[in-house]
């Protein structure tokens, strides 16, 4: 079991000196407010620590992607201490390894319940383990913080959904490249599986709505690396967006294939509208094969606002410099803030309080901006559209001026 | 020395050891020191432990190797779910859905009636039947197609790898008929049973106990028997067997369908106890990992099969509980130091070290209760002529 809460690093007396402030509020605070008060309902709750629970896949195929989140929810943590904890208690996490395999996301995720009696839980990363876990959450009446962009059709009471559900990141990705760059003709394509079938059902409602034309919708099995038939077709239908949802490894052989077929992307037509390549996946894809494509999401590294850029730095120092930060990674940062704030608004560790006290939670520190928690547990938010630059970074060209409310059951999409 | 009798003809002497060890260890030792987060555990240990003892017979003594077991493990799994999913989608529950009274994932995927092949799982018999019958059958496909046409060796195992392949691919794919990646989840109940609450578990728990020993006892009576005798003779030497006047190919095709219908149990009995199924059971990986657990127990034992996949998935879950980042190089580490100091597994390094030190004790513990019997019975006789 894996709960100590930080790796000692030196040389960083300032941090130190913050933590030690931190504790001594926390002993100040603990003092006046017994464990028994803010915990009625047998969690993990001491005097001066809550304990946590962060269930990823740290091995197998989606350690890749889910390591981001990982690091993130660990900075989220050591800063909330730092700052003097939850209700003058320091967060211990315990980690539990989700291994990639859906059934072992539901096993950890019981242990963690019940076994171990965390407050919280902050995990899983594809839709497969949400659901797997979801009843699992649900009968012990468990609280996730889910990071991911997904197809949304879910709104459970014992989930937090900090990433966008699909239609907030896809109406407006369709919208821009509509105005801005006078898309007409538009071709679909997606890994097989719910996420990118609802998203480009969702597309396909709206261009329809639009009075747009869709010329082409396909889907290739998790892990397709030859996608030379598609790219010949969307040759020969020339459509003026390319609406890309591929997953994971598949996007290496997809945008090389792409460039090696002569479609340059940083030409004006086709143009790559991408609602899944984030700066994770340009390492691997390599900021020179997908140069000129375009992400629609609500959060990039390069973002200039200050809270971002104080999160970058914070996030490079512990992490080490050469690592980049993409739009789930944010995300799963927020899981421990918006419940930090929550249990401080209902004065109480109790999972029923926190569920309560959840909708209307403001976060102004958030990386990607203001962010609010709507009363369907799913975040208000701003979707930006980015640029793929050579060196792997966006370059934000286009923000929503509202934020867009989440409506993870659209009416009219479905 | 010899026992007599039905259960002679199905156990020897240390057999019967090895088996009231194995049932005393999982009927009662594990129920009193685990609690029931523990003991589910177990029970889905358990599950993988019916496909490394299908595993032993094929493998072991017919010498059938099989890298696509998980195929069996799943498609009993799915029967079974597909009962369980259609009971928890009655129209109330499912009222949100622009179709209620179907899967939520069909919804998802804009499918608006139950599809044919789903309507007869909605009858619990057909389904308890589907679960043993459908796998089995397929099963029973795949061996008259192959071992008839002289496929074997490492053909076979080849062949049986791309099935699961494509098996996976195939669920994975038709995602609005099977529930694709995500698999069927959220299953609640049965016959209106909450099956997730911990009696339930408990039930179930001693339920796959009471369904392994018994495929145990059929494991024995497979290996004792005739038919036991010629597998063991055919992964020595096939071609003698055909060459007396036997059919290969129809013993290869029982040994694997019989392998079948055990992993077939064996997932049904994780639907059960984990409450979902899904395609990371039927895929390469885990069919190959299932062969590991057979491996590291013994392939040519019965009981070791058993204590392999037990002893391996409980491994699994204390090293990746303890080492979350380091825990899949403790187990290769595993693994490669059982392969290569123990070629026969774990029931090897117990039969070249312990059984003999057993089999004395037993030897010594017999006489004693047979001389104590013997004054006993030599007594009451006395008494009965005074």
């Amino acid at each position: 079991m894996v709960t100590d809460t930080r790796t000692k690093r030196s040389g960083q007396p300032r941090r130190l000196l913050k933590r030690l402030m931190g504790v001594t509020a926390a002993l100040a605070f603990s003092a006046t407010v017994s464990a028994q008060d803010v915990n009625t309902t047998d969690l993990a709750v001491t005097d001066d620590t809550v304990t946590v629970g962060i269930l990823h896949s740290i091995t197998g195929t989606m350690a890749i992607s889910e390591t981001g989140s990982v690091q993130a929810e660990k900075l989220a943590i050591e800063q909330i201490n730092a700052m003097g904890g939850v209700l003058g208690r320091k967060i211990e996490y315990i980690q539990e390894d989700g291994a990639s395999d859906w059934p072992t996301f539901a096993e950890k995720s019981r242990k963690l319940l019940t076994q171990d009696k965390v407050a919280a839980v902050f995990g899983c990363w594809t839709s497969a383990s949400r659901k797997a876990v979801l009843p699992v959450f649900e009968q012990y009446n468990g609280m996730l913080y889910y990071p991911t962009f997904y197809e949304g059709l879910e709104q459970s009471p014992n989930v937090i959904y900090t990433g966008q559900e699909a239609t907030q990141q896809i109406l407006a990705g369709i919208d821009w490249v509509v105005d801005a760059k006078d898309a007409e003709t538009f071709y679909l394509l997606g890994s097989d599986y719910i996420w990118p079938r609802t998203s480009n059902k969702i597309a396909r409602k709206h261009i329809d709505k639009l009075g747009l034309k869709v010329v082409g919708e396909e889907y290739y099995p998790l892990g397709h690396t030859q996608f030379n038939s598609v790219i010949n077709k969307i040759k020969l239908r020339k459509p003026d967006v390319i609406f890309a949802s591929v997953v994971g490894g598949s996007n290496v052989a997809f945008y090389k294939q792409l460039k090696a077929a002569g479609i340059d992307m940083t030409k004006e037509k086709p143009l790559v509208l991408t609602i899944s390549v984030t700066e994770d996946e340009i390492l691997g894809i390599g900021g020179e094969n997908v140069e000129g494509a375009y992400a629609s999401m609500k959060y990039f590294q390069s973002l200039p606002n200050e809270n971002n850029q104080a999160f970058v730095k914070a996030f490079k120092e512990r992490w080490g410099d050469d690592i980049v930060i993409g739009d789930v990674t944010q995300a799963a940062y927020l899981g421990p803030w918006l419940w930090k704030a929550a249990v401080e608004k209902a004065g109480s560790f109790d999972v029923d309080k926190v569920r309560e006290a959840s909708p209307g939670i403001e976060l102004t520190t958030a990386p990607e901006g203001y962010v609010k928690i709507h009363k369907n547990h799913h975040l208000w938010s701003r979707t930006r559209i980015g640029e793929a630059q050579p060196d792997g970074q966006y370059k934000v060209v286009f923000e929503t001026e509202e934020l867009i409310e989440p409506d993870p059951f659209p009416e009219g999409y479905q | 020395m010899k026992s007599s009798g039905f259960w002679g003809s199905l156990f020897s002497r240390h057999d019967t050891l090895s088996f009231v060890v194995l049932a005393l260890i999982l009927l009662v030792v594990l129920p009193l020191s685990l609690d029931i987060f523990r003991l589910s555990l177990m029970g889905k240990y358990m599950t993988y432990a019916f496909v490394a003892l299908g595993l032993a017979l094929c493998w072991g003594y017919g010498g059938v190797l099989s890298l696509g077991q998980g195929v069996f493990f799943g498609l009993g799994g799915y029967m079974l779910a597909m009962f369980l999913k259609l009971e928890s989608s009655d129209p109330e529950s499912t009222a949100i859905q622009t179709t209620p009274g179907i899967p939520d994932f069909m919804d998802w995927n804009q499918i608006t009636e139950l599809p044919w092949f789903w309507e007869p799982f909605y009858s619990f018999p057909f389904t308890l039947a589907a679960v043993l019958v459908v796998p089995t059958a397929f099963a029973y496909l795949i061996g008259v197609a192959m071992f008839k046409r002289r496929v074997s060796g490492v053909y076979f195992a080849i062949i049986t790898q791309a099935i699961a392949a494509i098996l996976t691919i195939l669920i994975i794919g038709q995602q609005g008929y099977t529930g694709g990646v995500n698999g069927i989840t959220d299953l609640r109940t049965l016959l209106g049973w909450n099956i997730r609450s911990d009696f339930a578990r408990y039930v179930f728990y001693f339920v796959c106990v009471g369904l392994l020993l018994l495929c145990i006892v059929i494991s024995q009576f497979v290996s004792r028997s005739k038919l036991g005798r010629i597998l063991v003779a055919m992964r020595g030497a096939e071609d003698r067997v055909r060459f007396s006047g036997y059919d290969v190919a129809n013993f290869k095709t029982f040994v694997f369908c019989l392998g079948a219908a055990f992993s077939a149990i064996g997932g049904a009995m994780f639907t059960l106890q984990v409450g979902f199924m899904s395609p990371s059971f039927i895929g390469i990986v885990p069919s190959i990992e299932m062969v590991i657990f057979c491996a590291v127990g013994g392939r040519l034992s019965i009981y070791g099969s058993v204590y392999g996949a037990l002893l391996v998935s409980w491994a699994r879950t204390a090293f990746s509980e303890s080492f979350p980042e380091l825990w899949l190089f403790a187990m290769g580490a595993l693994f490669i130091a059982v392969v290569l100091a123990f070629p026969d597994g774990l029931a090897g390094l117990y039969n070249q070290y312990g059984r003999r030190h057993v089999e004395r004790q037993l030897d010594k513990w017999l006489l004693t209760l047979k001389s104590s019997t013997r004054t006993a019975s030599v007594k009451g006789v006395a008494h009965e002529r005074q």
